[in-house]
């Protein structure tokens, strides 16, 4: 995923990171899209050449959160109604092994060292922090109630959590395991983005129906982005995933049943255009490269591709039941 | 006469959650001291709930009313109030009256804001909320009716210190009626039971075939008894079987709040014709088969909470609950002074499992909410549905709107 891989490419004089330029470098490379189904209880493997489903793998129930091991060679993918977290080897679709995750895991993120993974419990409310390679778990942090995104500061040392109804963005310092702050954000918080330079967090607000950008110094909102669409009710615009491009430029962010994702001015926070994807657009994930990204459309049972240079939609690809989460592989 | 404190549940709850903590592995959070503290200084925020439990079924009942209902979801919106303070430095516990035999609402009322509260849950009927209302009134208490329907509550006998999370029989009967719009279906035939909450719902169901341009092409008076009630193998009289014949309709609405002959109806109509109203296809807060907009996060959460699934009036009080949380956590106080104004100031929201926001109406403290047309096993729409629309928010088509009210707030 994009943080994975900016990560890795912070990682200067690592084997991986020269993997990961080389792979910037070359052609058009082809990397692995991963799709949790939430009521398929599948995840839908995509090829990002063709645009086509290669494979579609069983894994434990209500998959939700996903993502990729640094190396690729693994995939994270929380089971939520099995309580724990599912390891596939991404060359064989084969289930390797399960993490202790603490109960009902939605979403969560590596960190940038390719361990632990954060974890947010959200009939739990608590953060669960896991040692992958041990299957241990490092800590648990009690947090507000309903834990969902989950965002982690570029150094990996600031990890936030959102919890849907307290309506907060919890710093956690990743050292201590201690929270810092608490900042309150509009109704139901979804999803957490740092900016490449980690200076800002962007955190959607799904009933709220705004962004809020955070100084993350501050810990201040300096600025709530609004949407507005001529034909949808304002009810309907839920913002839920946001990506934000490694250069600082464009923010995307997924409207629920708008059925649209907005393309957001990251510098000046302006919306520029709402690009028309299926029904209830939730998860979004870049690849790599930047040059793709992919949608999450549970209502519609579909993944729309976006071509962010021309920011416009180039394919919707037929998925599982009720797709949730994505994410793309490093390489 | 006991007073049935549960206070303690809330703590315990919450002690259980940061011990389960404690005792689990690496580092773990503990509310700082200064948060301590300021709990001290800032005082605890103790909601009354007032409620009759229902008394067990007699003898077997597949779906008898849980002792708890309503109640146990308050004690959820406590906890869930609480995990939220730890980090606004709020602390709140639920005082629970349960009343037993002829106990007034009205003693338990004074009795719980003499000691101080003022935030009264009431799951009653509309007379008790009028006399706890009226009995309380220039104390600085706002009063949760989470159990009356009656529209006089929202318009004439409407009251300036009541806030209605329950949704009023118009809002209910207008759900319905946007359904049938959109579902072309526009001939009724309405079923109206003995009671006087029966003839109140078949009233507010017509002035919703009004506004929705439904025709009611007959209206009988059910008067077999509670056939729903009766065991499969009792004869049924043969009057209650063709009672339906010779009538031009659609859809048979039954006026039946009490849950004693509507479900009979459904598959013993002489025509094959769709049941809804208080039975069949109804409109409600709440249902098992919700899971959208994080609902199935709630019902996970109350079932294990309360062993058993949750019912309308569960969501009921746990709003209520919530709502002086969420406007404790939004206006950063736990003053009474500032947060009942605030319930129903145009900037207050209270996110409820229902993908949009929920506001009181400043003109009858009515909660703004959509509401679920649903059958037994699924969900089938949730109105104000598409193409409704109104210059405020789509959630004011349903119920009496601002220019309507015969409510004036005193």
């Amino acid at each position: 995923m994009s943080r994975g891989a900016r990560a890795g490419l912070a990682l200067a004089g690592t084997a991986l990171a020269t993997l990961a330029g080389l792979v910037l470098a070359g052609p058009a490379q082809a990397y692995m899209v991963y799709v949790t189904n939430e009521k398929g209880n599948t995840v839908s493997v995509i090829d990002s050449t063709t645009l086509a489903v290669t494979a579609t793998w069983k894994v434990g129930r209500r998959p939700r959160g996903v993502t990729t091991s640094k190396d690729g060679k693994e995939l994270f993918v929380c089971a939520s109604d099995d309580d724990r977290i599912d390891v596939l080897e991404t060359a064989s679709g084969k289930t390797l092994r399960s993490l202790r995750s603490g109960p009902d895991p939605e979403q969560f993120i590596l960190g940038p060292a390719g361990n632990p993974l954060y974890v947010a419990n959200e009939d739990d409310s608590q953060v669960t922090i896991i040692d992958i390679e041990k299957n241990k778990i490092l800590a648990e942090v009690p947090v507000g109630v309903e834990p969902e995104g989950m965002g982690l500061s570029p150094d990996g040392k600031v990890l936030v959590n959102t919890s849907e109804t307290t309506n907060m963005a919890h710093f956690i310092d990743t050292t201590t395991y201690q929270i810092i702050d608490n900042v309150l954000v509009d109704a139901r918080p979804r999803f957490a983005e740092f900016t490449a330079d980690g200076k800002f967090l962007w955190v959607s607000a799904e009933v709220g129906g705004t962004i809020s950008v955070i100084d993350v110094a501050a810990r201040r909102v300096i600025k709530k982005i609004t949407f507005k669409i001529p034909s949808v009710t304002d009810e309907a615009i839920q913002p839920v995933g946001v990506r934000l491009t490694k250069d600082g430029t464009k923010a995307f962010v997924a409207l629920g049943p708008a059925n649209r994702v907005a393309l957001v001015n990251a510098q000046t926070h302006e919306v520029e255009k709402y690009l028309p994807v299926g029904q209830r657009v939730w998860q979004l994930a870049f690849t790599p490269d930047q040059k793709l990204l992919f949608t999450t459309n549970g209502s519609s049972n579909d993944v729309s591709v976006i071509d962010v240079e021309a920011g416009k939609v180039v394919k919707s690809i037929p998925v599982g039941l009720l797709p949730w989460g994505v994410a793309v592989s490093p390489n | 006469m006991t007073l049935l404190s549960r206070s303690l549940l809330a703590a315990f709850a919450l002690s259980t959650a940061l011990s389960t903590t404690l005792a689990g592995p690496g580092m773990a959070q503990e509310p700082p001291a200064s948060a301590r503290a300021a709990e001290a200084a800032d005082g605890e925020t103790r909601i009354g709930v007032i409620y009759r439990p229902v008394p067990p079924p007699s003898s077997y009942d597949a779906e008898a009313v849980p002792q708890d209902e309503g109640v146990a979801a308050g004690r959820m919106a406590v906890a869930d109030n609480n995990t939220t303070g730890r980090f606004t430095k709020q602390t709140y516990a639920l005082d629970e009256v349960a009343l037993e035999g002829g106990r007034s609402a009205v003693e338990a009322a004074r009795e719980l804001v003499g000691r101080g509260l003022r935030y009264l849950v009431l799951a009653l009927p509309a007379d008790e909320v009028l006399a706890v209302a009226d009995a309380v009134k220039g104390e600085g208490v706002a009063v949760f009716n989470t159990a009356a329907p009656d529209d006089r509550l929202r318009g004439p006998d409407c009251r300036l210190n009541v806030f209605h999370v329950i949704p009023s029989r118009a809002m209910q009967t207008d759900a319905l009626g946007q359904f049938f719009r959109l579902m072309r279906w526009s001939k009724m035939f309405l079923i109206v039971g003995p009671s006087d909450n029966d003839r109140a719902y078949a009233e507010a169901f017509k002035t919703s075939a009004k506004k929705f341009a439904l025709k009611i092409t007959a209206e009988k008076p059910w008067t077999f008894g509670p056939l729903a009630r009766a065991r499969g193998d009792t004869p049924t009289r043969s009057e209650a079987m063709v009672f339906t014949r010779g009538v031009d309709y659609d859809l048979a609405i039954v006026a039946d709040e009490a849950g004693d002959w509507g479900d009979y109806l459904p598959f013993r109509t002489v025509d094959a014709r769709p049941v809804a109203g208080t039975q069949g296809l109804i409109a409600t807060t709440w249902h098992p088969t919700l899971e959208t907009w994080g609902a199935a996060q709630a019902q996970n959460r109350f079932r294990r909470f309360a062993g058993r699934l949750m019912r309308p009036l569960d969501y009921q009080v746990w709003a209520a609950v919530r709502t002086v949380g969420e406007a404790a956590t939004q206006k950063k106080t736990s003053d009474p002074k500032v947060l009942v104004p605030y319930f129903s100031d145009p900037a207050f929201s209270l996110p409820a499992y229902k993908g949009v926001a929920l506001s009181y109406r400043p003109w009858d403290r009515q909660l703004r909410q959509p509401i679920i047309v649903v059958q037994p096993k699924t969900v089938v729409s949730v109105a104000p549905e598409q193409g409704f629309s109104h210059q405020r928010t789509p959630l004011d088509t349903l119920g009496v709107d601002e220019p309507e009210t015969a409510c004036k707030l005193r």
